[in-house]
């Protein structure tokens, strides 16, 4: 080892050190922050030291230095505007494209060597090396092409802009998809054979087999696929790795492909979906339309928002079970004046948060952090579960399938066995809703038949504020 | 590096990923993917290595550059955004408006 090396070796350990403390660091809600800075440093710090060990040894030469410049500034600005703009309500679709860019770009590198072999890796050429080179290019193409196609297609969905064809829920699509797989493993056996231009044929299949796994996935399990294809974009990051000979490039990339697996196991459990009928089980609510239990209401009952305020002055505790729908409304800070109000005339407000309120795992907690809701209020569904019987409003605000108990009544209901927040146990339950549409699921609501249930119709930003209106009348937290 | 030794880091690097994120609480799942999200844009070392070994072959220096725009949108968006999230969660109730 010369003095580039060896100064390289001790860089690239630091950043390892530096980005494992960052992810440890995220998982704690005081720390999180600091070490989110810590694993950028960390990233910046191994982009110097990989620069500063090139300037060592062959030199950087000027029209390198041109492009590099070039592709950091546009990447960087793109990057930083959109970080920057977008409402925090559309994080997941934020997520997924951010997450795709990572995937194009290690698919760009495997691509580049492929078709122009860099120097330096033909060296010390033999069968086995090459063979190696190859296995790594294409696995980071293949890899790199699912996560970018598939990560596309679930931002396209998430913001509306693509909905679910009719045949992609049909049998036909594990056909399609199956001969999309199969063409990948012949473009991958035809390449290590020697046969560059079949990478073309690799990187159009494997593109199509990640719209095709994508495509037929509902609304609901997106969340699932995004965390997965994170996972994806890191495995893709350390085939990388192996194509330029980079160590931490794997050791970062095995990370963040572990840390997505892990994620998305715990997204699965808290929508009770295994991660098998996520990918290949299509939408649910394709699969319920068989199910039995799926009917016409027969006993709602609507109120207006003078009863509801009436019921809330009276009450001595509030659970307030937000969804995605308060999300869409962009109700959070009014839901934020409302809570203020009961909280001042000494009523006890409590913040129920089921795994997966919002779409994704913890989304509905920073959408209320944006509000200003205090941490401590925010109870998670196991703490706050129990207190549902001595509670005496809940307020549904745009959640459905988090508060239906069919999950827990009815085995035959799709939804059965899904943890759910039992606010039927209160003494009454208020549904703020703009209608009686099913929520992501698809799935009949049995919540809003029972008799403690009352339906406040109306979008849940001018219901909200009526609110506010009311109980000003009713001179609730006016001391 | 031997392949072989490379087949040891990735191996260690994938029970790092495992321990390290064994216990989060869920109101950090979103920040913990868009932050984890951000370092999977470590690629951009592939291809400024791409860039650096191009030779002057002005095609592969395209491909490069475009492969460490892609990299950089993902990594500089990652952080600004996961900073953003956190940012919230960091304020206390005591100063709020």
């Amino acid at each position: 080892m010369n003095l580039p090396e060896i100064i390289n070796f001790v860089i690239d350990l630091l950043a390892v050190l530096l980005l494992a403390l960052g992810i440890k660091g995220l998982s704690k809600v005081k720390s999180a922050r600091d070490a989110n800075r810590l694993a950028a440093f960390a990233m910046l710090l191994s982009v110097v030291g990989l620069l500063s060990y090139y300037l060592g040894t062959s030199g950087i030469a000027i029209e390198s230095w041109i492009w590099i410049i070039i592709g950091s500034i546009i990447g960087s600005l793109f990057g930083a505007i959109l970080a920057k703009k977008v409402p925090m309500t559309s994080m997941p679709e934020t997520v997924a494209l951010f997450n795709g860019c990572g995937g194009m770009s290690s698919l760009l590198v495997a691509l580049g060597v492929a078709i122009f072999p860099i120097s330096g890796g033909q060296e010390n050429f033999d069968f086995f090396k090459s063979l190696i080179n190859e296995v790594s290019i294409s696995v980071s193409i293949f890899v790199g092409a699912i996560t970018f196609t598939g990560s596309i297609v679930a931002m396209a969905k998430l913001q509306g802009w693509l909905s679910t064809p009719g045949w992609t829920q049909s049998k036909v699509r594990h056909f399609v998809n199956i001969v999309f797989a199969v063409a990948s493993l012949i473009a991958f056996f035809d390449l290590t054979n020697g046969n560059t231009s079949s990478i073309w044929l690799l990187v159009i299949v494997s593109s199509l087999l990640g719209i095709g796994v994508t495509l037929p996935i509902g609304g609901a399990d997106m969340p699932v696929v995004i965390s997965l294809l994170n996972s994806y974009s890191g495995i893709a990051a350390a085939a990388a790795g192996f194509v330029v000979d980079s160590q931490l490039l794997i050791v970062a990339g095995a990370m963040v492909g572990a840390a997505g697996l892990i994620l998305t196991q715990v997204m699965c459990k808290g929508m009770n979906r295994s991660l098998v009928s996520v990918l290949f089980g299509g939408s649910l609510s394709a699969q319920s339309t068989a199910s039995s239990g799926s009917g016409e209401y027969t006993n709602i009952t609507s109120c207006s928002v003078e009863e509801c305020a009436l019921t809330l002055e009276a009450a001595n505790k509030v659970i307030i079970v937000p969804g995605y729908g308060l999300a869409v409304a962009q109700a959070q800070h009014t839901l934020r004046e409302v809570t203020k109000k009961l909280e001042q005339n000494g009523i006890e407000v409590v913040y129920a948060i089921h795994p997966v309120a919002g779409r994704m795992p913890g989304h509905m907690n920073v959408l209320l952090a944006e509000a200003d809701v205090p941490y401590e209020q925010l109870k998670e569904m196991d703490v706050v579960n129990p207190d549902f019987p001595a509670t005496d409003v809940v307020l549904v605000l745009g959640a459905n399938d988090v508060v239906n108990p069919q999950a827990k009544n009815d085995s035959s209901s799709p939804l059965y066995g899904m943890p759910v927040l039992d606010v039927q146990e209160a003494r009454t339950v208020f549904v703020i809703k703009r209608g009686m549409s099913a929520g992501y699921s698809g799935i009949k609501n049995d919540l809003f038949d029972l008799p403690n249930t009352s339906m406040v119709f109306g979008d849940a930003k001018k219901v909200l504020n009526d609110l506010i209106g009311e109980l000003k009348d009713l001179g609730v937290g006016e001391k | 590096m031997s392949f072989i030794s490379l087949l040891w880091v990735l191996l260690l690097g994938s029970l790092l990923g495992l321990e390290l994120i064994g216990k989060v609480p869920p109101t950090l799942h979103t920040p913990l993917m868009s932050g984890a999200n951000a370092i999977s844009g470590i690629t951009m070392l592939a291809a400024l290595t791409l860039i650096v070994k191009a030779e002057g072959n002005v095609p592969l220096l395209i491909i490069g550059s475009v492969a460490l725009g892609f990299a950089l949108f993902n990594v500089v968006g990652g952080f600004f955004v996961t900073d953003r999230m956190l940012a919230m969660f960091s304020r206390k109730p005591s100063n709020k408006k």
